[in-house]
């Protein structure tokens, strides 16, 4: 038990959600508390990831069953940070919808546990622990507007549907028990044999399971009805969060153990790739709610990180990674602007009500401009970047098919994004939705909307980070 | 390290931008932007003219190169111009101030908000023509779709939000392959610096089907026939300024390209294509001219007629000879006078009778005399004749497509046989004839604005129609030398 510090972070959390739980239990009217608290929590154990474990060699813990390395803790801080601030922007919503109590923060916390030890992971019983305990948090989160049939319906939705993916992972996790005689991955990547299918049918099952928690075509229809009916801040935790956690372990399922069968899997990943990114644009196409607009388009983006891992090369891992960062300020921006349509207490979440937004309030709409076209890929904006560099790695891989399917995706994609832009920008207004809003959802709105917008001048910093992930 | 005046050049409009972004749009301060607009484009004007008298003709090098690290190790920002680029940059800083002063009467509403895009459309548009890194190009080459959707979208006629989109989504489809295009080359040669590239050249086995990416984009911009069914509802639909600024530079772009990297990085592809080059070119010439003889938009009939005067420049580009290239360029810089000027002239009398229609109108020669002289100018440097600039260009085409191809230099002249027929018959139909409409007699001359405007249109078609030596000075080394690469490329195929 060396290195028993490296792992500090998880102990934090994990301590932090027990003594909150007990604060919440004595300490009457504590919500507000307890959110702060949290608050706090998250950033602190952002810091600590940050000092303790960003730069140190990749090392491994209780007998190789966890990993810390530049990857993992890469992600661990994006995860925080990314839960720090749906934490931080959210308390509005959940005061207007009287939910602001002590298990909110506290089943976020216990969520982003799940995901730090998911994102660690090199095992797979360990993996498995780590998805379930974010799961499981999950749940409850998606119906934590219990008054509301919609939410309860999301949350029982999610969880059946969950639970079968999880279902068909474990049994790829026993198949590749079955025929390696072991579940840690460093073991496996030296036991097993090429030629015995029984390995590929294990990978296959894990892939959909895994497939299913990012929502990747065919494995999607969950998501709209889920990121429609949860509350607007839980969604934001949906698209954002768990993908980052879920796509870690894809990178470190597929490259550390299994590399070697890159040619049995790579044609999976590229149809997953190719169906996600054509699907998720085309559905979107006729939508009407906004959130349910948004799980199709996170969809369509979950396809081009993905077609970023079917690449096989580190040029691949790494443009996913950045692919995934950019997104998630888009997806803070947009959700900034969603968080702000409000009028008399009543959150507006229709395509139709952002009709002539841009006539009352000029700088929503300018910024949400910016983030749509960005989220479609037009330059100079971040979002261009973020798949130019996804496509310089699976052009590299002389994979054509894949990058001109996902280019023309993003120009059937461009058009629901501009019909949002046209419904803001050309059509006749309506009343103004309130304006003062908490200071925190106009900073995270305006910080996101000028990273987007002057990424182009910094582009190298990301890279320089990211290109320290080193996984083959 | 001289002061960068190109990064300067594209960077001002932006400053321009951004410092009106930050004042209230309210009605009394309407002036207000409009002056700091209109000062912020001639300020990046005259530094252009600076720029064309300390460019060096006698080189074909690039000249006020900036090369600076961008991302590490992948791209540099790298601009620079040469005898090619130097013209259409300063056509697009002319143009814009034109543009900026001409908005008095066409946009009513969110004035503030329409400097701001057209500023930021000035800057990519000069970023296009003095990038010299091909990812460089291809973000301003694809981020100035962002203003003009606005522009045509909230500030357009009636059928605006559909032709918006039309013009978004038609020009990223073409362009979405040449990014592919540009990211292979990087993985085929290592590097997308075009000077570099000039330098390594692509290898021949590879060129056919870059090139082929790159035509997508170009001829949907240029726009070629049977791409070309966008440019005529973003043209109608478009606010005046919109219109011009389409008209008189963004089609601009698409022609500089085929000079610069179709023919530039692919050489021998282009030599494989130019008969389908030829084809669509005499197809758009032709047709294209037909169906502008029938329109009754006088808007619409202009943007036909723009797409016949880009067929004329696809051909001469691509004979490939000094002349057709010179007249090729000359041409798009008189299009550039000529149709934003046209655009100007129906701008004005539909802020006056608010149609376009060509039957409302007829006779006005007596009421607004001015307003027919100056209208005639443009309307003969159109069709092309002798001692406007319109002149020049055709005749170096039409003379080069001779020395190459008879049949097509042909049918050819017959489309500038038909473009004179329309031209004259629109200038017929509204100038002359009786006066039936009586609601035209109240009609108010040129007002001082306008008369600035057009004037100052007028005189470089007619100086350049008559004294086309500067142009030609300025470009011909440039043109000499890219030639010569080229038949060397070819040669040793």
């Amino acid at each position: 038990m060396n290195n028993i510090e490296l792992i500090f972070p998880e102990i934090f959390i994990s301590l932090s959600i027990m003594f909150l739980l007990i604060l919440g239990v004595f300490k009457k009217d504590s919500s507000k508390m307890i959110h702060n608290i949290s608050l706090l929590v998250l950033l602190i154990t952002a810091v600590i990831t940050f000092n303790e474990t960003l730069s140190i060699n990749p090392t491994t813990l209780f007998n190789e069953s966890i990993i810390i390395d530049y990857l993992s803790s890469f992600m661990k801080i994006i995860t925080l940070l990314a839960a720090f601030v749906v934490l931080l922007i959210s308390s509005n919503y959940l005061r207007t919808f009287k939910i602001f109590k002590i298990e909110y923060p506290i089943l976020i916390l216990s969520s982003v546990l799940g995901m730090m030890i998911m994102i660690s992971s090199n095992d797979l019983i360990v993996f498995y622990m780590g998805l379930e305990l974010q799961s499981l948090a999950l749940y409850v989160l998606a119906t934590f507007n219990r008054d509301q049939l919609k939410s309860s319906e999301a949350g029982l939705k999610y969880f059946v549907l969950s639970a079968l993916s999880s279902g068909l992972l474990l049994y790829g996790c026993s198949l590749i028990y079955g025929f390696t005689g072991s579940t840690n991955f460093n073991v496996i990547s030296t036991q097993f044999n090429t030629n015995e299918y029984a390995i590929t049918f294990g990978i296959v099952f894990i892939l959909v399971g895994l497939a299913f928690k990012i929502s990747a075509v065919p494995f999607h229809m969950w998501a709209p009805d889920v990121y429609e009916g949860s509350p607007t801040s839980v969604t934001l935790f949906f698209t954002m969060v768990p993908k980052i956690a879920a796509l870690t372990v894809f990178i470190r399922f597929l490259y550390v153990p299994f590399l070697n069968l890159i040619d049995q899997w790579q044609m999976i990943l590229v149809f997953l790739s190719i169906a996600s990114m054509l699907f998720g644009a085309i559905a979107a196409i006729g939508q009407k709610n906004l959130k349910r607009l948004i799980a199709y388009s996170s969809i369509s983006h979950i396809g081009y990180a993905l077609a970023g891992l079917a690449t096989g090369s580190n040029e691949g891992i790494q443009s996913s990674v950045i692919y995934m960062t950019i997104y998630i300020i888009m997806n803070l921006g947009f959700f900034s602007c969603l968080l702000m349509m409000k009028r008399n207490n009543i959150y507006y979440e229709q395509i139709d009500d952002l009709s002539g937004l841009s006539k009352n309030h000029p700088l929503l709409s300018i910024s949400l401009l910016i983030i749509l076209f960005s989220l479609a890929g037009i330059p100079p904006l971040a979002g261009f970047f973020a798949k130019f560099y996804i496509f310089k790695a699976v052009i590299e891989q002389s994979m054509y098919f894949l990058a001109i399917v996902g280019l023309l995706s993003t120009v059937v994609a461009a058009f629901y994004y501009l019909r949002i832009i046209k419904i803001m920008y050309f059509d006749e207004e309506k009343d103004s939705y309130d304006k003062d809003h908490n200071l925190w959802l106009k900073l995270s709105l305006t910080v996101s909307t000028i990273l987007i917008l002057m990424y182009f001048i910094f582009p190298s910093e990301l890279i320089d980070v990211v290109s320290k992930i080193n996984i083959i | 390290m001289n002061f960068p005046i190109l990064s300067s050049l594209i960077l001002l409009p932006s400053i321009g931008a951004l410092f009106l972004f930050f004042t209230k749009s309210k009605s009394e301060n309407k002036i207000t932007a409009k002056y700091v607009a209109l000062f912020t484009s001639l300020v990046n004007f005259f530094l252009s003219i600076y720029l064309w008298f300390l460019f060096d003709q006698t080189t074909s090098a690039f000249q006020f190169v900036e090369d600076r690290i961008w991302i590490k190790g992948l791209i540099n920002y790298k601009v620079g111009v040469d005898g090619i680029s130097i013209l259409f940059l300063i056509l697009t800083t002319f143009i814009t101030p034109l543009c900026i002063i001409s908005v008095n009467n066409s946009v009513t509403k969110r004035l503030n908000e329409f400097l701001i895009a057209i500023l930021v459309m000035e800057t990519f548009m000069i970023g296009v023509f003095c990038s010299l890194d091909l990812v460089v190009f291809y973000l301003f080459f694809e981020a100035g779709l962002i203003p003009m959707f606005l522009i045509i979208g909230i500030w357009g006629g009636a059928r605006r939000v559909y032709s918006a989109f039309k013009f978004f989504l038609f020009t990223l489809l073409g362009s979405v392959l040449m990014l592919v295009a540009i990211i292979s080359i990087y993985w085929i040669t290592g590097t997308t610096d075009v000077v570099q590239l000039y330098e390594l050249g692509i290898d021949t086995k590879y060129q056919n089907l870059l090139w082929l990416a790159f035509f997508s984009s170009f001829a949907v911009k240029t726009p070629m026939w049977p791409v070309h069914t966008w440019l005529p509802d973003a043209h109608v639909e478009a606010p005046t300024a919109g219109s011009v600024l389409l008209a008189a530079i963004l089609l601009k772009m698409a022609g500089y390209g085929f000079i610069r990297f179709s023919l530039g990085l692919f050489p021998s592809a282009s030599e494989v294509f130019t008969p389908l080059i030829y084809t669509l070119s005499v197809i758009a010439i032709i047709f294209t001219s037909l169906i502008a003889l029938m329109q009754e938009d006088m808007k619409k009939l202009i943007a036909y007629s723009s797409v016949a005067h880009m067929g004329f420049v696809t051909l001469g580009i691509f004979t490939i000879q000094q002349q057709g290239i010179e007249g090729s360029i000359i041409q798009m810089i008189s299009h550039g006078l000529v149709s934003a000027a046209l655009f100007l002239c129906v701008g004005v009398v539909y802020d006056r009778m608010h149609s376009r229609l060509i039957e409302t109108y007829g006779g006005i020669v007596t009421v607004i005399p001015k307003y027919a002289i100056l209208f005639m100018v443009f309307t003969l440097a159109a069709l092309g004749l002798p001692g406007t600039s319109g002149f020049v260009g055709e005749f170096l085409i039409l003379m080069a497509a001779f020395k190459d191809n008879f049949l097509v230099a042909v049918l050819a002249s017959l489309g500038v046989i038909i473009g004179a027929a329309y031209m004259l018959w629109l200038y017929k139909r509204v100038i002359f004839g009786k006066l039936i409409n009586s609601e035209l007699k109240k009609m108010i001359d040129l007002n001082k604005s306008e008369a600035f405007t057009l004037t100052c249109l007028a005189i470089p078609t007619l100086y350049f129609g008559f004294y086309p030596e500067p142009l030609i000075n300025t470009i011909e080394v440039s043109i000499r030398d890219l030639i010569d690469t080229y038949n060397f490329s070819v040669a040793s195929k």
